[in-house]
């Protein structure tokens, strides 16, 4: 079979390898030989080593943006997983509509991220007119708007996960808890919390991914105002690139920066993921 | 996956009644909450511009009441009815080529194991946790180079940008068909092609499905790329949205609450029908990737 099929890679494989390679491969590799450059365009870089590298230091904007991509992520993480976990447990006891619930709990998932923010720039700024401010007033709003939007997005996402997790723990194991004396938190804390952890540990992973990532809810939201004080690091980085000529290297040496710490908590989950596989 | 049964005789879920009732009515406020954001836009779309910044929260009535001409308005303004003609057409078109593509792609990948197949795996593999700013500065200008910057040539950059998930979630799933089915359909005279569309991509369906749906969803509510490729042409929804907010003049928040309102309604009808799809495939893709 293998030597038949082997002819047909031409069919099987070339359109896909070809579209990768123009939308991802040649860019990547592009990417990481330009940010040694100076250019405007792609044709007329110049090697100029590590001295945009350099640049990104002259000024604070990318570690200002770091600390607050940092702060938001970790915010973010820990109100999403606890407020979904919670849920997750409400809707897998045996109370009514529960499918309803997670119908709606689950629908602003689905919504794009610029729609999402300006959503959230209406509700935000209608509750602040009261005190005569908006979300661009000052960071601690733009901040917590954020983490209150990430947590609309996110929290039917990731309580679909857990309610998958939970109801998959045998009923036996709980009830033969129950006849051995154990009390509702002891089975909670004992049981359920260590049997769902291969969910807890996919859903940290994609809250932290999505946070450390995020763009558009972020651009639609507050466009890092008030000045540049609640950008994110993919925000620095679009705008690095697009808002200051001359800088397109900067913004290419930040990009490559970001990959690596994106790839590097990559790494960590695939650690974790397959550490669990072997226990199983 | 979810066992009702089971759950019934589980009497660590069993409630009492009168518990019951109060978790599910402190549910269901939750739930009113959680819808709140959308009814309160919705409701703003049918207000005069004038009162949506001040008055948010007050009902369309009277003198603020304005029918639909915020959504006239932002028809015109942001070109919407084009902008959602080039969303579907580039979601079907991309979602299409991507399951057709990346199928194909992941079956022969697995099935025949030599070196360069498995190199090409961990790349598609690696490339699904690259952030798009690594790339987009260069992939756009490619883009524009190689003339891909029109509706049909950013469905190339959608295959090449989906290959990474959709091969990776494809190859899974083929790793565990026994081969001996394909085996079976070769010796009974099918060429590749015929194994592979009579035999294996029938039997992918539920991937597929999965996929699909993590690739419309995406690619519906992108935004960098589309902007960054056909963006100054082609507006396509998330772009026409932000288009509205234009430069640092004042935001016609009529059309705004109208346009945010078109944007999110197809999207709700989508779900609303196929919603079993739709958290499955979420889940599924969630665990898997």
């Amino acid at each position: 079979m293998q030597k038949t099929l082997k002819k047909y890679f031409p069919i099987f494989v070339l359109p896909t390898l070809i579209a990768f390679a123009i939308s991802f491969l040649i860019p990547f590799i592009m990417g990481i030989y330009l940010s040694f450059c100076k250019f405007t365009t792609v044709t007329n870089a110049q090697f100029v080593g590590f001295s945009n590298y350099a640049k990104i230091f002259t000024n604070s904007d990318f570690t200002d943006a770091l600390w607050f991509t940092v702060k938001f992520t970790v915010v973010s993480v820990v109100t999403v997983n606890v407020f979904a976990f919670l849920l997750a447990l409400a809707l897998t006891k045996s109370i009514k509509g529960t499918n309803i619930f997670r119908t709606v709990f689950f629908m602003p998932n689905l919504i794009g991220g610029i729609v999402l923010g300006y959503i959230w720039q209406l509700i935000i700024n209608a509750v602040l007119l009261n005190a005569g401010v908006t979300i661009v007033s000052d960071a601690k709003y733009g901040f917590w708007g954020l983490v209150i939007l990430m947590n609309w997005q996110l929290i039917g996402y990731m309580m679909v996960i857990y309610i998958a997790g939970i109801q998959n723990i045998s009923p036996d194991i709980i009830e033969a808890a129950r006849i051995d004396g154990a009390n509702k938190f002891q089975i909670l804390g004992k049981i359920t919390i260590p049997l769902v952890m291969p969910s807890v540990t996919i859903c940290l992973f994609l809250t932290l991914t999505n946070s450390f990532k995020l763009f558009d809810q972020n651009l639609a939201l507050t466009a890092g105002n008030p000045g540049k004080q609640t950008r994110m690091l993919a925000l620095d980085i679009y705008q690095t690139f697009y808002g200051r000529v001359g800088w397109a290297g900067v913004g290419q040496a930040k990009a490559v920066i970001f990959f690596i710490m994106v790839a590097v908590v990559a790494l960590v989950q695939l650690y974790f993921t397959r550490s669990k596989e072997v226990e199983n | 996956m979810s066992k009702p049964k089971a759950m019934k005789e589980d009497s660590f879920n069993e409630l009492s009644p009168g518990a019951s009732l109060a978790l599910t009515i402190g549910i269901g406020i939750l739930a009113v909450i959680f819808l709140c954001p959308i009814l309160i836009v919705f409701m703003n779309s049918f207000k005069s511009k004038l009162f949506i910044s001040n008055e948010p929260f007050a009902l369309p009535g009277g003198e603020k009441f304005v029918g639909i001409e915020n959504y006239i308005g932002g028809i015109q303004k942001t070109g919407f009815i084009s902008a959602f003609g080039y969303s579907l057409f580039i979601t079907l078109c991309s979602v299409a080529v991507i399951i057709l593509c990346t199928s194909m792609t992941a079956w022969f990948i697995t099935r025949v194991k030599n070196k360069f197949n498995s190199i090409l795996y961990f790349v598609f593999v690696f490339a699904m946790i690259v952030p798009f700013q690594m790339v987009m500065f260069t992939m756009s200008k490619i883009a524009n180079m190689i003339h891909l910057d029109n509706p049909v040539g950013i469905i190339v950059l959608y295959l090449g940008f989906g290959a990474g998930q959709a091969v990776f979630m494809f190859c899974g799933f083929v790793k565990a068909i026994p081969m001996e089915i394909e085996e079976a359909a070769m010796i009974d005279g099918c060429n590749p092609l015929q194994t592979f569309f009579r035999v294996v991509f029938p039997m992918l369906k539920p991937t597929v499905i999965t996929i699909a749906i993590l690739q419309a969803m995406w690619i519906w509510n992108d935004y960098l790329l589309p902007y960054l490729v056909i963006g100054s042409d082609y507006k396509t929804i998330p772009i026409a949205v932000q288009y509205l907010r234009g430069g640092y003049g004042s935001v016609d928040m009529g059309a705004m609450m109208a346009m945010l309102v078109l944007a999110i309604l197809p999207i709700i009808i989508f779900y609303l029908i196929c919603q079993k799809h739709i958290i499955r495939g979420v889940a599924a893709g969630a665990v898997k990737g």
